[in-house]
């Protein structure tokens, strides 16, 4: 630890620590461009100058400046007034000074810096240097005259997405920051950008010149289009949500937030279902709630209870799907299922489905072999997280499935499950790998659970976990990554058949008369055969909604206040930032209402009384997060045989994945950037 | 006047055979291994004893630079770096050793990179020598293939690997973190220090870079002593260096002097003197673009070393001495100057991208005579918001030339301001 | 920019190659990028052998990233950095003029008047009708004492003054080939032009 002084306050910070660091901790902030914790020190702005006693009487970067024992600081006297100054207004004799035309007005560090150390009036009579504005992409805008050089953005592409396409070209006063060859940003974090640009020289191109933030109103919530539970910010103007950016949660997201998370807002606004429908001779056709539920009544009434089956989709928040299960149990129905894909896999421990080692835990783990899964595609923040930790040195990966570019070196170690066979003998070289790590983990991805052999999958991959050392009292290296942010929440609440019950396979074939599909969207959906009456409670009219016999609008997962468990298990709280459109209401709300009208009322009529209810009846969503030791060894069942076809990828694409990035235009565009052949093939 | 017999460079212009043979018949290589016997902390002891002072531009005592080496590996290899990449406007010495006394320079590598633990060292030469780094290269192909360097070099049980890397139009290049970075193959743009090479230098290992005339002056001072070095030139400005003198002489020409000799002498001896005689002189600056220029009252008696010019407020620098008659306009010779450093920013930090373009277009408004007196002193507001502000020393060179010219030349300076008037007083005298 | 056409694919020879292949091992291991500049000098000298140009198209550019393991972009910093890489063709003979204070002060006016008029070309930048000349002002070329200096392709011609300038652009558009690289005024290297004030005992074997 060095203790020093800044400003007259003494503090104490490791060793190690540079002077801005140490003004932080002294609750004294320094005005910096360049600088973010997040990402290599550049040194560049220079705006964060600070003076040193006994050092040369020269500012000093205080970003890049290590801490010493003894060492006097002053963040604010004369000669770091004079040095920011200078570098102000030398930031600004090129720049637009466009502010009334920029998107970043009101949140741009440069304009408030310059309302600190700015001159009134610009002293620099010369013209300014004209810049051209390249194309980067449907998400990206760039507006390069306004740009200052920080390079946060060619740090953040190179060092945290891995994916360096841009970067500082040409010099002196000519440089610009470019990707020289024009093209669109292929990384799937690419708008972090936008984020870290301290000016409007990255601006997101969707939003572009939609509202001023001081217009908006800002909710704290979590993303549901992986399985991340990314924390998030949604900001909303009247009904509108208009843009979701990342909040910060070191344990799970950092301070990133996927392309498809951040920039599928515009999905919520189309296709949506703003009020029942009623399928007459073939044809949807626009219905009261009244209507809605009599129709679905004189179904069910006339239906065995056996012969009645639900199924929750991949964003169905717990509290719907609680009272999803209560009301099919209060019917008599054990036909529930949450595996939509098909999936089938021992789920009777929670170690068995989460991601046990944590997000965070990523970075105290020294090799990982990664199992039928695409990180980058299925949780990009994750997979930036197993890239820093990479980055680090001494973490070995190894992949069983698709070779294919993850922004990190690995080991391909097989196509399918036979690999894991091999690592189990031993006769793969990875073996030794996982043999001499200390702390190994294994990233299972769910796709591989979705075959017809994904319980041996599931099985193998356990024994694997406990052959090499992953399974001790302070270590638990067994994930499953879900890309289903509903996933978690419903294994947690059971949302499986009972015993002797019909599974999602049985009743998507015409095993159950009435299908209650909550969200389920899956392409299965649409085989589901004539007979079986589907009701489909959602808010976007995709596959569900088109097969549907019944519609009942639901909300989006920015319309209401929910709970989602993420891979980890992690339980969190996503609340309401608009109303749901039209009579689209709250989805316990319409299952609360169905159930008394069936004459099976849930017993909760408020959302704090379901909550209660939820607790009490599965207290894991009482506990408080925590990470869980590998202490028992039992692996899950699956005594059937490992197949031999390769791992597929479980996402056709990144950008298009649930209702409501299908819905997307940016996300069309994106993929028609993208994934050009694809879209040509479809 | 230095002696013949007391200059390092005896064929400092290609005289001579410049290849191995020529080398050796001038000594050069000769017993090289009873050198490194010595071991390394009496060699970095010599250097320290000899007073050599880097001969790049910053002075900085060379056997004290050697010496911030460490003694033992933490496991990381140590590397030396020459700084090659002669490229300060003015300056061309190096480029006579590595023609001419290629194998001074290969030698005085081996000698330092062993006084340093360095198995491997690198010489980064500017891109435009092309010819100059044909030479070298043939010269360090001689040296392995004779044994000099490679394993066992020169007999002396020391491996030692010499790789030449070219340039390619940078002169930031010349700063040693841009150097390294430039040697990893990036854009030469400086680093932030610390850490200071010696503990992070080239691919994060201890490095010492340094100048290819400090280097190539070691094997001369090992086989004559420290004494004989330090007995040439002034207290703390010890030995030879070698001047370019360029501009507004008779003879223009490189030649090695000893420190400490006086300006004037310099020129009158060796370059045929001043263009038009001494009192045509108008302006010198005295070594290398960024040093900040003299006046011809302070040409009179400016003597040539480190000491005596930081005491004029100029600098010795790499000993380029650029000299201007009075038939020069001063200013646009400066602004010139400013168009250099306008060119060669890297553009890396804020200070320096923006104010050197903004100092070159004040500096055009004073050439073209429309620049108001407050134009100026926005100037030099500018120079001193850049130097003093970077991450590297090139804010400070190209803030100098500008404030060196406002110090010797401020009347003429404002002479030419738009709304400039003459002093009352003056108008009173004329 | 200039409008010029990029090649749409670009491949080492196999002499090239041999090239690349030595700067790449000269450095550590897993230092491989160190050899950036090396291999794009390669790049582009192979142009000019092939097309009489020596400049570096983006498609060589992005061989060379291929080469050594890095995402382009790491290339395109490099080549746009230093001055040395064309990043548009240029003419058979690469006029590069230094301009800088020792230059200037020595006449280097008159010496790009001299080219200028020689080989018809308006404005540094640009080449030639013909082709065979592109003319550029450079920074310092390291030469001082040997003001002004006329760089071609690789060569550093010396004391140049506006008539030595227009007889060697004559020639080489006479077809000749470029004279021996130094002092156009006949002078031994960076010595004074009379004659040796010092190493007198160490005179040039013609003297």
């Amino acid at each position: 630890m060095a203790k020093l002084t800044i400003d007259g306050i003494e503090v104490e910070v490791p060793n190690g620590s540079t002077v801005i660091q140490a003004a932080e901790a002294a609750g004294i902030e320094i005005p910096r461009f360049c600088y973010h914790e997040r990402l290599s020190v550049a040194g560049n702005c220079r705006m964060c100058l600070v003076e040193i006693e006994k050092m040369p009487p020269k500012p000093v970067a205080s970003c890049g400046q290590p801490v010493a024992d003894g060492m006097v600081v002053h963040t604010d006297s004369e000669m770091v007034r004079k040095g920011r100054r200078g570098v102000m207004e030398f930031l600004l004799i090129n720049h637009p000074l466009d502010c009334p035309i920029c998107d970043q007005g009101g949140e741009c560090d440069l304009q408030d810096e310059a309302v600190a150390y700015g001159r009134d009036t610009s002293r620099y009579e010369d013209d300014k240097r004209s810049v051209a504005q390249p194309d980067w992409g449907p998400l990206v805008r760039t507006t390069m005259t306004r740009c200052i050089h920080c390079t946060r953005c060619v740090r953040f592409t190179t060092e945290v997405a891995g994916v360096a396409e841009i970067g500082g070209t040409f010099r002196g006063e000519s440089t610009k920051i470019s990707t020289y060859v024009e093209k669109a940003l292929s990384s799937e974090l690419s708008g972090n950008i936008i984020d870290l640009c301290p000016v409007g020289a990255l601006t997101s191109k969707p939003y572009a010149f939609t509202a001023r933030p001081w217009e908006l109103r800002k909710t704290d919530s979590i993303d549901v289009l992986d399985a991340l539970g990314s924390n998030i910010r949604i900001d909303a103007r009247g009904a509108e949500v208009l843009r979701i950016l990342p909040r910060i949660n070191d344990d799970v997201n950092e301070e990133w937030l996927g392309d498809k998370s951040r920039f599928s807002v515009d999905g919520l606004k189309r296709r949506r279902l703003d009020r029942p429908w009623i399928r007459e001779n073939g044809k949807l056709r626009a219905a009261s709630w009244e209507e809605a539920f009599a129709a679905i009544a004189g179904k069910v009434k006339a239906t065995a209870p056996q012969k009645l089956g639900a199924l929750a989709g991949d964003l169905a928040d717990v509290e719907s799907m609680l009272a999803l299960k209560e009301f099919f149990a209060a019917m008599g129905s054990k036909n529930i299922d949450c595996r939509v894909d098909g999936a089938s896999f021992d789920a009777s421990k929670r170690a068995f489905y989460l991601f046990n080692t944590t997000i965070a835990g990523i970075e105290d783990a020294d090799a990982l072999l990664i199992i039928g899964s695409n990180p980058r595609h299925e949780a990009p923040v994750l997979n930036a997280r197993i890239r820093k930790h990479w980055l680090d040195g001494g973490f070995k990966i190894g992949v069983v499935g698709r070779a294919q570019n993850l922004t990190y070196e690995f080991d391909h170690v097989g196509d399918g499950p036979q690999a894991l066979q091999a690592l189990l003998d031993g006769t793969h070289p990875f073996a030794d790998v996982l043999k001499a790590a200390a702390r190994p983990m294994i990233i299972l991805g769910a796709g591989a659970l979705a075959r017809p052999d994904g319980a041996a999958i599931h099985a193998a991959a356990w024994q694997l976990a406990a052959r090499f050392n992953m399974l001790s009292t302070d270590w638990h290296g067994f994930n499953l990554l879900h890309h289903a942010a509903a996933r978690v929440g419903a294994l947690d609440l059971g949302f499986l058949p009972g015993e002797g019950a019909m599974d999602a396979k049985a009743m998507l074939s015409g095993g159950a008369e009435v299908l209650w599909l909550l969200g389920a969207d899956a392409q299965a959906v649409r085989n589901i055969p004539a007979h079986s009456f589907v009701v489909y409670q959602g808010h976007h009219g995709d596959a569900g909604a088109a097969r549907a016999d019944v519609i009942l609008p639901g909300a989006a997962y920015t319309e209401k206040d929910g709970t989602y468990v993420n891979t980890e298990g992690r339980v969190q709280q996503a609340y309401i930032a608009v109303k749901p459109p039209g009579d689209a209401r709250e989805d316990w709300r319409i299952l609360r209402a169905i159930s008394a009208y069936l004459g099976h009322a849930l017993p909760y009529d408020t959302l704090a009384q379901l909550r209660d209810h939820l607790r009490a009846q599965y207290p894991v969503f009482a506990e408080a997060f925590r990470r869980f030791a590998g202490t028992d060894a039992t692996g899950p069942a699956g005594a059937a045989a490992l197949g031999s076809g390769a791992f597929a990828p479980l996402l056709a694409n990144y950008y298009q994945t649930d209702v409501i990035s299908r819905s997307s235009p940016t996300m069309a565009a994106c993929v028609a950037t993208h994934y050009p052949v694809a879209e040509a093939a479809e | 006047m230095l002696s013949d017999s007391d200059r390092i460079y005896q064929n400092l212009y290609g005289q001579q055979d410049w290849k191995l043979a020529g080398a050796r018949a001038r000594g050069d290589w000769d017993n090289t291994a009873a050198i490194l016997a010595k071991g390394r902390d009496a060699l970095i002891e010599e250097m320290k004893t000899s007073g050599m002072r880097g001969r790049g531009g910053a002075g900085f005592p060379t056997g004290m630079k050697w010496s911030f080496m460490p003694k033992q590996s933490d496991g990381r290899p140590s590397y030396v770096v020459i700084n090659a990449d002669e490229s300060e406007p003015g300056t061309c010495k190096d480029r006579d050793i590595i023609r001419n006394e290629p194998h001074k320079l290969i030698e005085g590598t081996l000698i330092a990179s062993f006084a340093m633990g360095a198995n491997k060292a690198f010489i980064y030469i500017r891109g435009e020598y092309y010819n100059e780094a044909q030479r070298l290269q043939f010269a360090i192909d001689e040296a392995y293939n004779a044994g000099l360097i490679g394993k066992n070099a020169a007999g002396s049980g020391w491996d030692f690997d010499l790789i030449l890397q070219r340039g390619a139009g940078a002169y930031i290049c010349g700063e040693e973190s841009a150097m390294l970075e430039s040697l990893e193959g990036k854009k030469g743009m400086p680093r932030m220090k610390p850490p200071f090479p010696a503990a992070m230098g080239l691919y994060g290992c201890p490095t010492t870079v340094n100048n290819v005339e400090t280097i190539a002056g070691v094997p001369t001072i090992m086989r004559r002593g420290a004494g004989w070095f330090a007995g040439l030139g002034r207290p703390k400005n010890a030995g030879t260096k070698i001047f370019c003198i360029s501009g507004h002489v008779n003879n223009p020409c490189n030649v090695e002097e000893e420190l400490g000799i006086p300006l004037k002498e310099l020129i009158e001896k060796h370059a045929g003197g001043v263009r038009g005689g001494w009192d045509n002189l108008q302006a010198i600056i005295p070594g290398g673009a960024s040093s900040p220029v003299l006046n011809k009252a302070m040409c009179d008696t400016q003597i040539m070393d480190f000491d005596s010019l930081a005491a004029s407020k100029s600098m010795m620098g790499s000993g380029a001495i650029i000299v201007m008659d009075k038939s020069v306009d001063v200013v646009k010779a400066i602004w010139r100057l400013s168009k250099f450093f306008k060119h060669e920013s890297c553009g890396q930090c804020t200070p320096c991208r923006e104010g050197t373009g903004w100092m070159m277009r004040q500096m055009d408004r004073i050439v073209q005579n429309k620049a108001s007196l407050a134009d100026i002193h926005l100037l030099e507001q500018v120079t001193t918001q850049v130097a003093g502000h970077t991450i590297c020393a090139f804010g400070e060179a190209a803030s100098w030339p500008i404030q060196g010219m406002m110090r010797a030349f401020r009347p003429e300076v404002e002479a030419r301001a738009t709304d400039y008037q003459p002093p009352v007083q003056a108008q009173a005298a004329e | 920019m200039s409008q010029h056409a990029e090649p749409t694919s670009f491949a080492f020879h196999a002499d090239s190659l041999k090239l690349v292949e030595k700067a790449i091992a000269k450095y550590p291991e897993g230092r491989q990028m160190s050899a950036v500049k090396t291999l794009l000098d390669i790049a582009q000298r192979q142009m000019e052998q092939d097309t009489g140009s020596a400049w570096l198209p983006r498609a060589a550019m992005d061989v060379v990233a291929a080469c050594l393991g890095v995402a382009p972009i790491r290339v395109y910093e490099v080549a746009t950095f230093y001055t040395m890489f064309n990043l548009e063709p240029v003419g058979k003979y690469h006029l590069q003029l230094c301009t800088t204070t020792p230059c200037w002060l020595r006449g280097s006016d008159d010496v790009v008047a001299a080219c200028k008029k020689a080989t018809g070309i308006k404005n540094f930048g640009e080449t030639s009708a013909d082709g065979m000349f592109t003319l550029k002002e450079v920074e310092c070329l390291g030469a001082c004492v040997n003001a002004p200096i006329l760089q071609v392709n690789d060569d550093y011609f010396e004391d140049m003054d506006a008539a030595r300038t227009t007889a060697l652009i004559e020639d080489l558009k006479a077809g000749k080939p470029l004279p021996p690289a130094g002092s156009l005024a006949g002078r031994m290297s960076s010595a004074p032009a009379p004659g040796q004030t010092s190493l007198r005992s160490n005179p040039s074997a013609g003297e």
